[in-house]
């Protein structure tokens, strides 16, 4: 079998397979009383540690490729970009159906006046853009310069995502930092990147680097 | 109001909460052995969930809710005891790593019988009572809790507090090597926190030594722990070993950690948010809708007054 063909039949189908295992593992404790005496708390707690686990994996895609030289990786990008999607959603699901049983008027007050429920959104909403530019015949249409500008999105997303759980834990931030940590690694092996481009020392991190911490 | 007696609770509950517990001490060796972790904190955990010895010559207290109670075993996994790490599961499976006797209880400050008090002659001279209340966390999750306990205001009058006795002052106890969770410093420990003293002489205070008819498990607060049912989980201090008379207002671990979240008083009150979350609701565990939040806690009709003219705002 080739490589390709490797990749396509196997190794993405088993990929997208064991992604989807968080999920089987949330239904199935749902079903069984396996998610402990709050299980709302277990799904909403769930479903926002892997939206975040994802969003860093599909980070790490760009930063694994040029050091393994793997190439490959990067068909596995937008699988878990999807898949950090996917869980975003579900966890905006549970905070809107289980958490506020669509009381819009409740969400409407909550988004704006809880700071981390402010950056959730934000790290939700700006994922949403990203997750439907994600097809081939997008980047086709919008052509790869716009795309790849547009899709830098995922670190403000990223940033976001981390800075909410940061904000909503009450006391022990280990386990926020340590996203925080995975995170900067991998944003700043793009600033280091991006800084050698650049020229090295004597010219700042200016065009691409600058723009993809801040936006 | 229909009172159930305290006898009929435990009998029917301990049968569950053994086959509970047999479980749960199953799947923790289970799951500890997957990982390929030692054989001792397998022991720990056993030891964590044996079966609490039933206490005897209960009483029937006031106060009672004919709300459904909360399973024995939610109760006894699901712990906020950061003094055991911080996830709400880790007490139950490390707290047996506390040792509750010998236990001393120190009782100083402004009365005029301080003294250390072996846990058994602190306890003695009371009647133990059953009172069953309901329990609601800052964090927004209820449960409803049979303790069994002690009125705390006839435990203060046998130390007769002087009149510069303004609050009462509760400390749990600081020892590492006990109480793992107080290697992180995620909190400024020991554990403290405080009462005003007509708060703490109030009938509904109690101080328990167990629930659903037996002992404390380590993880609930073990031997001795606060219970202020009209006041946010966290002031339910555990594992107390200082009891201080003190003319000045505490400031409790959760204060000093957050000033602006967490206030003093922290009584239930629906009409004041956390400054991060809405507190007008709650999850009560087993429940799936939330249910409205109770100024109180639901017992204003014996507390209101002792707040009458101030702030609830302010004095959060």
């Amino acid at each position: 079998m080739s490589s390709a063909r490797l990749i396509r039949f196997v190794l993405k189908p088993a990929v997208c397979a064991a992604s989807l295992g968080p999920l089987g593992v949330l239904v199935f404790g749902a079903f069984t009383g396996g998610l402990g005496a709050n299980p709302i708390e277990a799904i909403t707690h769930g479903t926002g540690d892997w939206t975040l686990r994802f969003l860093l994996l599909t980070l790490a895609v760009t930063p694994l490729r040029t050091l393994t030289r793997w190439n490959p990786l990067v068909r596995f990008r937008r699988m878990f970009g999807l898949f950090a999607f996917f869980y975003a959603s579900l966890h905006l699901l549970t905070y809107v159906w289980l958490d506020k049983f669509f009381s819009w008027r409740e969400i409407a007050r909550d988004i704006p006046r809880r700071p981390f429920i402010t950056m959730g959104f934000l790290a939700f909403v700006v994922l949403v853009p990203l997750a439907a530019t994600s097809t081939a015949g997008m980047i086709r249409r919008m052509g790869g310069r716009a795309w790849r500008r547009l899709h830098r999105l995922v670190y403000l997303s990223a940033i976001a995502g981390v800075v909410h759980y940061w904000w909503l834990v009450k006391a022990d931030v280990s386990r926020p930092r340590l996203y925080a940590m995975a995170l900067a690694v991998l944003l700043g092996s793009r600033l280091f990147v991006a800084y050698r481009k650049a020229g090295g020392v004597t010219s700042p991190v200016r065009p691409r680097a600058s723009i993809s911490a801040t936006r | 109001m229909l009172i159930r007696p305290a006898t009929e609770i435990p009998s029917s509950e301990i049968t569950d909460e053994r086959v509970y517990v047999r479980r749960r001490e199953f799947l923790q060796a289970c799951g500890l052995a997957a990982v390929g972790l030692a054989a001792s904190p397998i022991a720990v955990n056993a030891q964590a969930a044996a079966r609490p010895r039933k206490l005897e010559n209960v009483a029937r207290g006031p106060f009672g809710t004919t709300e459904a109670l909360t399973p024995f075993e939610n109760v006894a996994t699901y712990n906020n005891f950061y003094e055991f790490g911080t996830d709400k599961s880790s007490p139950a499976m490390t707290a047996g790593s506390l040792k509750t006797r010998p236990w001393t209880v120190k009782v100083d400050g402004e009365c005029d019988r301080p003294a250390d008090y072996d846990i058994d002659d602190f306890i003695k001279p009371h009647t133990l009572e059953e009172r069953v209340y309901r329990m609601r966390c800052v964090e927004g999750w209820s449960m409803v809790i049979p303790w069994v306990g002690i009125p705390l205001g006839d435990v203060l009058k046998r130390f007769e507090p002087t009149s510069r006795a303004k609050f009462v002052e509760f400390t749990t106890l600081k020892d590492t090597r006990q109480m793992p969770g107080q290697r992180s410093s995620v909190l400024d420990w020991p554990y403290v926190e405080g009462l005003r003293l007509d708060e703490a002489m109030h009938p509904l205070t109690i101080l328990a030594v167990g629930l659903y008819g037996a002992v404390l498990l380590n993880q609930n607060g073990a031997p001795l722990r606060l219970v202020v049912p009209w006041k946010y989980g966290f002031k339910g201090i555990k594992s107390i070993v200082r009891i201080r008379f003190v003319d000045r207002q505490p400031v409790g671990a959760w204060e000093r950690q957050s000033s602006s979240e967490y206030g003093f008083y922290s009584n239930v009150n629906p009409q004041v948010d956390h400054p991060r979350w809405s507190q007008a609701s709650e999850r009560r565990l087993g429940e799936f809708f939330k249910r409205k939040t109770l100024m109180f806690n639901g017992y204003g009709d014996q507390v209101a007054g002792m707040y009458a003219g101030m702030d609830l705002r302010k004095n959060f």
